[in-house]
């Protein structure tokens, strides 16, 4: 079987993050890189249906220079090569570009499945596996707490906000995964040594077909028109619970009228 | 004035009450049309007049047997017949879903999980965990907007809630991800985490099998439970019920941390709440940046104070 999955260099939470001023768009030297969250339960997901499947495992990736080291880190979790579309026409891009940049992508690369985190964690905007799989017009089983795949046959469990459907497609399907499917593995020393001799296709924009008009900030379907860092919040009351501190906060809420 | 389209979340015919935020919103723009996928809008029609819906357009139930790509060719088609000037949805995930799919068809744009819209579709973003704001607007076509839920307060207006039945013909591609069964998880009588006007959240400090503490808390006060992700990683706490970066988004009036430290991944999920309590042993915990109210001190003691104070006074 042939998976490909989706991962993206994106600023790690745990620093400060900014947006450049002079483009609106986010600025990814300011701050250090990591892979994307859920992308590592991706690409753990995306190894188990090999391990299970046979097959091979390819990483995707769009992305400048540093998005190297998401590459370099999911191939040291064991996925065999890595397609990295790289190209600064590609920046600014907003999130449905990016699908459609990524659509194009897999034109050249064969694939039963196609897995991603079902968002990353600086735009968040989770629109990408629906909207890559729109332009690719085959299945969308977003959301999945859970993966069958038997024959051409696939069924996931899709997380809902009451519970979760059971959802049935034929393959090939778009496959995005949330938190609780799996626990992404450790790379091993082994792996991390390998992972280097691992092959990275690097291809332009123009080398998949992707369309100069249809990419970049300039055609982006979107703009962030300005920003400004959030009004601090009025600095609160804190009290040390002196046997009396459950009464305070009851205080407190009556004032607001919440009782 | 130019249509605006609103999908309606509804469960069975019981309109949310994040519709009656986006028909609110979607008076600033134009005229509100609500769109009702599956049965039960004879019940719900009231509430969408009651709050300023001009047009209810209703659509079958078989549009919800696929995922979401049906409902997307929907609001598509009907946003090119009927000249929609915006289309709102809820910023849930299966409806960011449906907004970008929607703004694919459109060739136009999406933009999700937004605090606020004006009357010229440009809308406020609240990222990087709450550090920074953002206005953001569609450069071509029919904006695509994901609203999220407690962002607008909603306002009654009457309308007329005229009724149309309406219906697409689903391509092949949009039937590909068929649903065979909806499992229901039990969530009891406490309202949804996203929706909830008042939250009562746990963190590690709750300790495990202790969580009845907030839920007893969380009872007292009408409100949703959520769950810090070391208590769902700790197994303590069913996953739904997550806040923060890799979980749920909330907004509430009012937001009750119990035992959490307030990391950024946290404070993602929950940043945009308008009142803060928080209770946590530990004085230097970033949580009591955000709170409104802080008490440091043992949450098995405040808590239950707290719950048995609310209880007097009602």
């Amino acid at each position: 079987m042939n998976i490909v999955v989706l991962v993206k260099q994106v600023p790690d939470t745990a620093t400060e993050r900014k947006l450049n001023a002079e483009d609106n768009t986010l600025d990814r030297a300011a701050s250090d890189g990591v892979i994307n969250e859920l992308d590592e339960y991706a690409v753990e997901e995306a190894l188990l249906l090999k391990e299970k499947h046979g097959g091979e495992v390819t990483v995707l990736t769009m992305g400048p220079d540093k998005a190297k080291e998401s590459i370099r880190k999911a191939l040291s979790m064991g996925a065999d090569k890595a397609v990295w579309l790289k190209d600064d026409a590609l920046h600014g891009s907003d999130a449905l570009q990016t699908a459609y940049a990524i659509s194009k992508a897999l034109g050249s690369i064969e694939y039963d499945v196609v897995v991603l985190g079902s968002e990353s964690t600086d735009a968040r905007t989770g629109v990408v596996g629906a909207a890559l799989s729109e332009y690719l017009g085959v299945p969308q089983l977003t959301l999945a707490g859970k993966v069958d795949i038997d024959g051409s046959a696939i069924k996931v469990q899709r997380q809902t906000d009451y519970g979760h459907d059971v959802v049935e497609a034929q393959l090939p399907a778009v496959v995005s995964v949330v938190e609780k499917i799996n626990e992404p593995r450790y790379p091993s020393f082994k792996l991390i040594m390998q992972a280097k001799k691992k092959p990275v296709d690097e291809k332009s924009a123009a080398d998949v077909g992707i369309e100069a008009d249809k990419i970049g900030l300039a055609n982006a379907t979107t703009e962030t028109v300005d920003f400004a860092a959030a009004p601090p919040r009025a600095a609160g009351t804190i009290v040390k619970d002196e046997g009396d501190g459950g009464t305070k906060a009851a205080d407190f809420l009556a004032e607001k009228k919440f009782v | 004035m130019a249509e605006v389209l609103v999908l309606v979340d509804h469960v069975d015919g019981e309109v949310k009450k994040v519709t009656t935020e986006l028909l609110t919103a979607a008076r600033r723009i134009g005229e509100p049309s609500a769109v009702w996928v599956g049965d039960g809008a004879e019940n719900g029609k009231a509430a969408l007049a009651e709050f300023g819906a001009e047009k209810v357009y209703t659509a079958p139930a078989e549009l919800n047997d696929y995922v979401v790509a049906p409902t997307a060719e929907l609001l598509a088609k009907l946003a090119q017949d009927k000249g929609a000037a915006a289309v709102l949805v809820s910023a849930t995930a299966a409806n960011k879903e449906i907004a970008g799919r929607t703004a694919v068809k459109l060739g136009s744009g999406v933009l999700t999980d937004v605090v606020d819209v004006t009357a010229e579709v440009v809308t406020e973003h609240s990222i990087f965990g709450g550090a920074t704001v953002t206005h953001g607007r569609v450069k071509a076509g029919v904006p695509v907007v994901a609203v999220r839920p407690n962002s607008v307060v909603p306002e009654a207006a009457s309308g007329a809630a005229a009724e149309e039945a309406v219906s697409v013909d689903l391509s092949d591609a949009a039937k590909g991800a068929k649903v065979v069964e909806r499992v229901v998880e039990e969530q009891g009588e406490r309202p949804e985490l996203t929706e909830a006007a008042v939250v009562v959240s746990g963190g590690r400090g709750v300790g495990e099998g202790k969580f009845g503490v907030v839920e007893e808390l969380a009872d007292t006060l009408g409100a949703a439970v959520g769950a810090s992700r070391a208590v769902v990683d700790s197994g303590w706490y069913p996953n739904q019920f997550q806040v923060g970066q890799t979980g749920k988004t909330v907004s509430p009036n009012l937001y009750i941390a119990l035992g959490i430290s307030g990391a950024i991944q946290h404070r993602a999920g929950m940043q945009t709440a308008k009142n803060i309590i928080a209770v946590n042993k530990d004085p230097e915990a970033p949580i009591f940046e955000l709170a409104d109210f802080g008490v440091v001190g043992d949450l098995h003691t405040v808590a239950p104070q707290l719950t048995e104070e609310i209880n007097k006074r009602k």
